[in-house]
């Protein structure tokens, strides 16, 4: 049995930390994990609660984040509850396996650190691994500071092994802004999170013997497509799922989520549009314009798969001016995030100007500063019914002002 | 909001003293955040640490700020970073250094006209006198007790001994006495 972990009504935790209690509440039978860099502190802080008799499942360190992945697949195939956790180039390699993950419908627990991929080689936050990731088939949830990453990954295990949902799941929280950043963390009691998260009752588990199951599977062109679109409905599908375990969440905790979170928007005329810490940073900012008489919002996905391309669209459909802050390199496009956002405002009946940021690769710093002057820019949009900056732009980059694309005007 | 930022170099504690001090502001009922600037830094490189210290949840996570505190717990770095840098007329400075405050500030002239903020503590002598090692977080931690005459000496040293609870009895007891000098000798 494992021993009992004392913890305080209030505990001063990094996102790493809280990440990592968050594993050990839910009684993980199997966490396999390359603990270096560039793993987490949560599965170094996991490796120590092993050592220490508090966690009654396995701890499996295999060579590479790859074969991290790989064990997960196996040891949840095989019916167990299973995590982990990566960041920046260790998710990179992990990415194969990720889509195998999903596509097997294993409901396996992946904690993100979001952190900039090379080169140039850098540690520090940014969201070039989620991005690189978002295709991959899994739900996706975005915390904002520490206590979220510890609440969503509590909700990340009973979505994912939900039998109607079935899917893997992440929980993104920035690097170092999030996961070294040590804030106030209201845990639950163990009885509490782990009456919550509940028992795993797997399905289609390889060690029923008595009922033989098959996991990957080779399909052609035969059978493939009905595989993912199948695959693509049941992420589109979770959406009740992840609504009944936010509310459900809510009455133990207190903490309220929703698949978009949307901040002073009630009477919005300028919007920023965010993921991670710096949609926390914006609501300072939004504050600011609000004293100056500028209707300021900020709106969020909590939930960033399945795209709330539905809720996108209700909270923003009134504003005038929209500014969509990517956190990755385009790489030769409009940010992907932007891109997503202007979708589902195209098909609004009043069309919003969209404006696109690139900001805070590598772990530049995002200053309150920084999104007033976005919050300003867009308040030129509104009043003059047009985009009258670059339409692709860069916040806080140094050296001469780097921007793409005008709008076409007649 | 209270702003508090840590030049250090990598290994002299300041992590783990912006962490401790966070811990402990926040059994008062405060919200806090503490966090630094080193990513791949390795032992001996210049470092900054922060803390954020308010009544309502900190809802801001840029690096940027206009600290109320600046505490140096390496006495070179004094003369070589910033440490003046985005100051406010009230900015309080808690110094380490075997110097005295009047030779210490004419060998940095940013500190000039800022005499009755500055504070001047040697945390190196003292850490290696209490603990056994140069470790300046412990004192810097004391001297700022004093300075900012946010706690009462007895309950940080209450409070620092859960923080230190996993350490064995005499680090504990070093680290109190570490505390408790430079709370008496800062000037």
């Amino acid at each position: 049995m494992a021993e009992k972990f004392d913890l305080n009504e209030r505990e001063v935790w990094d996102g790493n930390y809280a990440a990592s209690q968050a594993m050990r509440q839910a009684k993980v039978d199997v966490m396999a994990a390359y603990p270096i860099t560039p793993s987490t502190p949560i599965v170094e802080n996991y490796g120590a609660y092993v050592a220490n008799g508090y966690i009654d499942g396995e701890f499996v360190m295999v060579e590479s984040e790859h074969a991290a992945m790989s064990a997960c697949v196996g040891a949840s195939a095989a019916g167990g509850r299973v995590a982990t956790a990566t960041s920046s180039q260790g998710f990179a390699l992990m990415v194969e396996v990720l889509y195998q993950a999903s596509g097997m419908r294993l409901p396996i627990v992946l904690n993100v650190v979001n952190r900039a991929l090379a080169s140039p080689l850098n540690v520090r936050g940014d969201h070039a691994d989620m991005y690189l990731g978002r295709d991959a088939g899994w739900i996706q949830f975005g915390a904002f500071n520490s206590q979220e990453a510890y609440d969503l990954a509590l909700c990340a295990f009973k979505v994912a092994e939900n039998h109607s949902v079935r899917l893997p799941v992440m929980i993104h929280q920035d690097g170092f802004i999030t996961s070294h950043t040590a804030q106030n963390v209201y845990p639950l009691t163990d009885e509490a999170a782990y009456n919550f998260v509940g028992d795993i009752d797997p399905v289609d588990d390889m060690l029923d013997f008595s009922r033989p199951v098959t996991y990957g599977a080779q399909t052609e062109e035969d059978w493939h497509f009905e595989h993912k679109a199948k695959q693509h409905k049941a992420i589109m599908d979770s959406v009740p799922v992840i609504e009944e375990v936010f509310a459900e969440f809510e009455k133990i905790s207190g903490r309220k989520y929703k698949r978009v979170e949307t901040y002073m928007m009630e009477d919005a005329e300028v919007a920023i549009v965010a993921l991670g810490t710096t949609v926390e940073t914006s609501r300072v900012a939004a504050m600011k314009m609000r004293e100056q008489g500028i209707k300021a919002g900020v709106v969020a996905p909590r939930v960033f798969r399945p795209f709330p391309f539905d809720l996108i669209r209700d909270a923003l459909e009134n504003v005038k001016s929209v500014a969509v802050l990517d956190r990755s390199s385009p790489g030769g496009a409009m940010g992907a995030f932007y891109n997503e956002i202007s979708a589902a405002l195209y098909t609004t009946p009043k069309r919003p100007l969209v404006t696109n940021y690139i900001y805070g690769l590598g772990g530049r710093d995002f200053a309150v500063q920084d999104a007033i002057d976005i919050y300003n820019e867009q308040k030129a949009n509104a009043d003059a019914g047009y985009i009258t900056t670059d339409i692709q732009q860069f916040s806080g980059l140094r050296g001469p002002k780097l921007g793409f694309f005008q709008t076409k005007r007649s | 909001m209270i702003e508090i930022r840590w030049h250090s170099r990598a290994g002299q504690g300041a992590v783990t003293g912006a962490k401790s001090l966070g811990d402990i502001v926040a059994t008062t009922g405060k919200e806090v955040q503490a966090f630094a600037l080193y990513g791949s830094a390795k032992r001996g490189a210049a470092l900054r640490a922060y803390n954020r210290i308010d009544d309502k949840p900190i809802i801001t996570h840029e690096k940027f700020m206009y600290p109320d505190y600046v505490l140096v717990i390496d006495p070179a770095l004094a003369m070589t970073d910033d440490i003046t840098m985005n100051d406010k007329e009230t900015t309080k400075y808690i110094i380490t250094s075997h110097l005295n405050k009047e030779e210490l500030i004419k060998e940095i002239p940013a500190l000039e006209g800022k005499e009755d903020r500055v504070f001047v503590v040697d945390c190196i002598q003292i850490s290696l006198d209490t603990i056994g090692r140069s470790i300046p977080n412990a004192p810097m931690l004391g001297a700022f007790v004093k300075v900012s005459g946010m706690f009462e000496l007895d309950y940080f040293l209450e409070n620092m001994k859960r923080v230190l609870a996993k350490f064995p009895q005499k680090i504990i007891d070093g680290n109190m006495q570490a505390i408790t000098r430079a709370y008496n000798e800062v000037k």
